[in-house]
């Protein structure tokens, strides 16, 4: 019975996600296609920093990899762009790999600010290796559909929900459970028999891939790229983790539905308040920081509770 | 040889202004035990107080420096009384939740600033910022120097300050064993107060001695601080000697990746020492030199 429960919602929205979208019009679609692509990373995010606790300021090394997998091919080869999609997470991973065991070694702020400082590296080493990348003049791929979105939509629909069942999946799995002793206590998690290090890269490597799966299907989609965008620290590695926040850390949903609010406020405020949106957003983080830390789906219980609190005096008066 | 004499002597220079935005950084750092993202925005804002004091008043930004330190003092202060201290010590998942509120703190300061003062680019362009003297064929910036001047004197200060009086004394001392400091009678939540803002002031008077060397825009301070961090990890946190020898070290080895390698990748330079450092010398200079 409350199986039957779980998955009807779960339906039902499904159904809307891919039902809809076809009657929408071109700019809407363009938003569900960036709501879709933000849950992908948010999710990809959530694996490594919300379950296992590794809190990473560089993800948009595995972005910008991810993106450049494709667009490298198409610069030197002029291969189709879609071979990016196997290519770009591969190229995540196999960098990925040698980034997580050297700074898997690290705890905490310093794991996060080794990151960070990997991040701004491969941003300067994209920008100014121009034999091999271009630069900062960047790659123009082409669109497979020309102005026709809805093909991309399906496919970032897909790939969102492949991540989140496949997030799901892991967590519910030994390997989720090893995730969460790390994040709750490294030595003790250790200490218990947990090969840290490994079951560290066990969350990377799939949080690598999807974030450059994200990476691909941005190059395809926008048909340009270049390192500031993609390797930028601001608009790429600190928003998946301001989305993950907002929803909830190490919660299923919580990282989807904190990309969808992050995507649909930041382009309705920028259509409503113009250029003071993007003072609107750090202060909007501030506020979730300091009053609901685990996040909309993580604290819910929090905010039931602040809402429900004059019920109890009303029956207690009578 | 010319170039190698001028490459040191640039490096030595631009490392001297780095260690005190650091020294600030690895102050806090050290009592707070925390990643404070904060500290860039915060001397961007400084160069602002003394860009407007500069172009309105035309006081010179050594000058300035005075003003916008008293300022930057008590923001700093503010901020870590109701903002930071607020978010300390409460149950996340995430157990980074004062750094990513420091990241916040920092966007929503560079977006005032640029709502207030908009993307351009701007200096405080003095007759003085382009003079420069000669040691044999090696040319030596004034104002560069004048800058590396000033900030050895407020290290110096700063140290005298720490060693000598009882407030300095007890902010090492909360930086070396917090419960303790308590047990002794130091009052440890006032002192992070005040070491917060003492060290946003020494990223003002940072910012003060850059702006006549350099131009200025909200997002300037996205290198700066990341060369803190790889300071304050390369010196060894709360240490003041460490911060300098870590600036020095770092001034230098950025000019060489500059003159020898390619000026693109300075900035790369620093990344490897950071990432070297973390993993081959944790504890940084600190360890080596002693205290």
């Amino acid at each position: 019975m409350a199986k039957k429960n779980r998955f009807v919602p779960l339906i039902l929205g499904g159904i809307l996600v891919v039902a809809i979208p076809p009657f929408l019009g071109g700019y809407f679609q363009h938003v569900l296609i960036l709501i879709m692509m933000w849950i992908i990373m948010a999710t990809a995010w959530n694996l490594l920093g919300g379950y296992c606790g590794q809190v990473s300021f560089g993800h948009a090394v595995f972005f910008g990899l991810g993106a450049y997998g494709g667009g490298l091919l198409r610069l030197h080869w002029g291969l189709s762009p879609w071979w990016g999609m196997i290519v770009g997470p591969l190229l995540a991973v196999v960098i990925g790999i040698p980034i997580g065991l050297v700074t898997f070694r690290l705890r905490g702020a310093y794991f996060a600010l080794a990151m960070l400082a990997l991040g701004e590296a491969f941003r300067i080493v994209f920008t100014n290796w121009v034999p091999v990348t271009a630069g900062a003049v960047g790659i123009i791929t082409s669109r497979t559909w020309g102005a026709e979105k809805l093909p991309y939509y399906y496919i970032t629909l897909a790939i969102a929900a492949l991540s989140i069942y496949v997030v799901y999946r892991l967590v519910h799995s030994k390997f989720g459970y090893y995730f969460v002793a790390i994040r709750e206590d490294q030595d003790a998690a250790e200490g218990l028999g947990i090969p840290t290090t490994r079951y560290k890269l066990y969350a990377l490597i799939p949080s690598a891939f999807f974030t450059g799966l994200a990476g691909a299907v941005y190059m395809n989609y926008f048909a340009y790229i270049e390192p500031h965008t993609v390797f930028n620290l601001s608009a790429v590695s600190i928003m998946m983790i301001l989305a993950v926040m907002l929803g909830g850390a190490g919660t299923l949903w919580g990282p989807a539905f904190g990309a969808a609010i992050y995507t649909i406020l930041s382009e309705a405020l920028r259509a409503a308040i113009g250029p003071i949106s993007y003072l609107v957003f750090p202060i909007i983080a501030c506020l979730i920081i300091m009053f609901l830390p685990d996040g909309i789906i993580g604290d819910w219980e929090k905010i039931k509770r602040a809402f429900s609190r004059q019920k109890p005096v009303y029956v207690g008066g009578e | 040889m010319t170039l190698l004499g001028q490459t040191i002597i640039t490096g030595i220079l631009i490392g001297g202004i780095y260690a005190v935005i650091a020294i600030g950084m690895t102050l806090i750092m050290g009592v707070m035990k925390i990643i404070n993202l904060v500290h860039g925005a915060l001397m961007m804002v400084a160069m602002y107080i003394c860009l407007v004091l500069f172009k309105s008043f035309g006081v010179h930004p050594y000058l300035g420096m005075i003003p916008a330190m008293v300022i930057l003092f008590a923001i700093g202060y503010l901020l870590q009384k109701y903002f930071i201290e607020r978010v300390s010590g409460v149950e996340t998942i995430l157990p980074e939740s004062q750094v990513l509120l420091t990241l916040a703190m920092a966007l929503a300061i560079t977006e005032i600033v640029r709502l207030i003062f908009s993307s351009d680019y701007q200096s405080a362009y003095t007759p003085f910022s382009a003079k420069c003297f000669y040691l044999g064929d090696m040319s030596i910036s004034a104002p560069y120097l004048l800058s590396f001047g000033l900030a050895m004197v407020l290290v110096a200060g700063l140290h005298l300050f720490l060693t000598k009086t009882d407030l300095g004394r007890s902010i090492r001392a909360t930086s070396q064993d917090r419960d303790a400091a308590i047990y002794m009678g130091v009052d440890a939540k006032r002192i992070t107060n005040f070491t917060f803002g003492l060290g946003t002031a020494l990223a003002a008077a940072g910012g003060a001695l850059l702006l006549p060397v350099f131009y200025l825009f909200p997002d300037v301070w996205h290198p700066y601080l990341a060369k803190c961090f790889i300071i304050t990890i390369l010196g060894g946190m709360g240490s003041t000697v460490g911060a300098l020898s870590g600036g020095l070290v770092l001034g230098i080895a950025e000019t060489f990746g500059a003159t020898y390698w390619s000026p693109g990748y300075r900035d790369v330079v620093g990344f490897v020492i950071f990432i070297f450092v973390l993993l081959f010398l944790p504890g940084g200079l600190k360890r080596i030199i002693g205290r």
